[in-house]
């Protein structure tokens, strides 16, 4: 349950999260356009946290039917997907232009 | 250690998470620390995936390290499996999985609370939140299937499209209306139908958009996914994934908007306006209408290329298919033996994504300064020799200077024409990604070398050698 109070505080964080995720890549140049959109991508893989919360959740106290507990270890494993993949190709991305500067 | 104490450390240690998301961020904002800024993000995410882990105290241990080991692997072998030149529909796929993700936790979510009514706020935003995951989710694959070719990049329509797609979304309004007033106590028949047919709306929301516009859409869902994440944040009452989601939905919305000024396509005509489709019914018309073309040898442009002073290159997305990335810079290397000035001129969209030529190029290690931006550029075509098209149409074509009729009309281009001489590579005649033709290769200072481009360039790099 979350009270009205509290729901406020959690709006607030919000908002000011949304203002700094504007300001934070205001000045991002063309070049790295793809290179972010995949790292912002990896970051959003955080919802692998909500899946292993509500997996918990789930597993506490009883034993859930074989479909529940697919449909979890699903939820896990596309998360890790969102963040591993994410960052691993991000990174590759951004060696490119590194093999670039350390051969010249 | 009190609880209280305990989730204060928690707390403290996403906090540090949090901030190496958006110091992350910044960094990768310029090229000098963008390598430092994804490892910093993903030190980031290491450290609040561990602490959420510790707070679990191994209760389901074993599902939880099943799902990870699998995803895992998975993510790891494609993304490092995956070639450059297929990188934004893997982004596609990656983020279908985030969102995917989203859905899959209000399901479980609605499950776990085994008939309890659920608050309001908790109600709305697990509604929410395996909605626009959902929509993500189903998108994507479908971005996926239009970049990697299985299926159509033009436009799918259909007279009514717009009346289908609104009653499947009322229809989802209502059962998320239904789902929210009820505090969630609403059959699961209906709850699992509701997210069934968010996933066919997210296939019927992209079908309609032409492969031109797909870079757009796919930053799109990229910042649905973390509007998703944000909400589901609020459903499990955790503050990083309120944060981060929130980073995430913010930077994509802005992200969208710039790719889709550097195309000058405001978001609203990408979603509704069915770019190409006008195309669509062209291509048999287009392809006996474009007949007045020249075609040239290897060996012709070649000779051209060797005695002239300036060439400027542009590469596009048939360069990327062809993998001749590394070819051309071999071409660039003889010519430049020469003493010719090489330069690259990039489109801002060229590729399928900003940005995505300029990876492309830097494999083939082509020099950081030889890469120009269109600004840049755009005055230096009247005083070049030439300027040797690579797999590049729509970023080239002029009828979006002056046709007004054109769906391009408006949108920055390279002033390819505008060079003393132009050769075009190019695999066929085949209209463009956009679907329109190109009255650029019409000209009289045009002339087409058909074929492969990774062929062509190797073919002109021989014919090089020999002049």
């Amino acid at each position: 349950m979350i009270d009205a109070q509290h729901f406020v505080i959690l709006l607030t964080i919000l908002v000011l999260a949304v203002f700094v995720g504007f300001e934070v890549i205001s000045k991002v140049p063309t070049t790295l356009h793809t290179p972010l959109m995949s790292a912002t991508n990896a970051i959003h893989g955080v919802v692998l946290a909500g899946a292993i919360v509500v997996t918990t959740v789930l597993f506490t106290d009883r034993a859930p039917s074989w479909i529940l507990t697919t449909v979890a270890i699903t939820a896990i494993a596309l998360g890790t997907i969102n963040v591993v993949g994410g960052f691993a190709v991000t990174e590759r991305m951004l060696q490119m232009f590194r093999k670039r500067g350390a051969s010249k | 250690m009190t609880a209280a104490n305990l989730s204060a450390i928690y707390g403290a240690v996403e906090l540090v998470a949090i901030a190496l998301f958006i110091l992350g961020l910044r960094f990768l904002s310029s090229p000098g620390s963008a390598r430092m800024g994804n490892r910093l993000a993903a030190i980031g995410m290491l450290i609040a995936l561990a602490s959420f882990l510790i707070q679990t105290q191994a209760v389901a241990w074993w599902v939880i390290t099943v799902g990870i080991v699998i995803g895992g692997v998975i993510g790891l072998v494609s993304a490092l499996k995956v070639k450059m030149t297929a990188m934004p529909q893997m982004v596609a796929l990656f983020n279908g999985a985030g969102g995917a993700t989203a859905l899959l936790i209000g399901t479980i979510e609605y499950y776990a609370n085994s008939g309890a009514p659920f608050g309001a706020v908790i109600a709305v935003s697990l509604v929410l939140s395996a909605i626009i995951g959902g929509l993500s989710a189903a998108g994507s694959v479908i971005a996926f299937l239009k970049l990697q070719e299985v299926m159509t990049g033009r436009p799918v329509t259909y007279p009514g499209q717009q009346i289908v797609n609104s009653v499947v979304a009322l229809t989802i309004l209502a059962c998320g209306v239904w789902f929210v007033a009820s505090s969630g106590q609403m059959p699961p028949v209906v709850f699992l139908g509701m997210l069934a047919a968010t996933l066919v709306l997210g296939v019927f929301f992209v079908l309609p958009i032409g492969g031109a516009d797909m870079p757009v859409v796919i930053s799109l869902l990229n910042s649905f996914t973390g509007v998703a994440v944000a909400i589901t944040g609020f459903e499990l009452n955790h503050t990083l994934l309120i944060i981060a989601g929130a980073l995430v939905g913010a930077s994509g919305t802005l992200l969208t908007v710039l790719m889709g000024r550097a195309m000058n396509r405001p978001l609203t005509n990408v979603l509704f306006g069915a770019f190409g489709s006008g195309g669509g019914s062209e291509p048999a018309g287009g392809s006996g209408g474009q007949q007045n073309v020249r075609s040239a040898s290897a060996d012709d442009v070649a000779m051209m290329l060797a005695y002239a002073q300036r060439v400027i290159i542009v590469p596009g997305y048939g360069l990327a298919v062809a993998q001749a990335q590394h070819a051309v810079k071999a071409l660039a290397d003889q010519l430049e033996k020469r003493g010719i000035e090489v330069r690259y001129a990039i489109h801002p969209v060229a590729g399928r994504m900003p940005g995505h030529m300029n990876v492309l190029l830097a494999e083939a290690n082509v020099p950081y300064p030889q890469l120009l931006d269109m600004e840049d550029v755009n005055p230096e075509f009247p005083t070049t020799d030439v300027a040797l098209v690579i797999g590049a149409n729509d970023v080239t074509n002029p009828a979006a200077r002056n046709v007004t009729s054109s769906p391009i009309y408006g949108m920055p281009i390279l002033d390819v024409d505008k060079a003393q001489n132009v050769v075009v590579l190019k695999r066929s005649m085949r209209s463009g990604f956009a679907g329109i033709e190109n009255p650029l290769y019409e000209m009289p200072n045009t002339v087409m070398l058909f074929g492969d481009a990774k062929a062509s360039v190797d073919a002109l790099v021989a014919a090089v050698k020999t002049v």
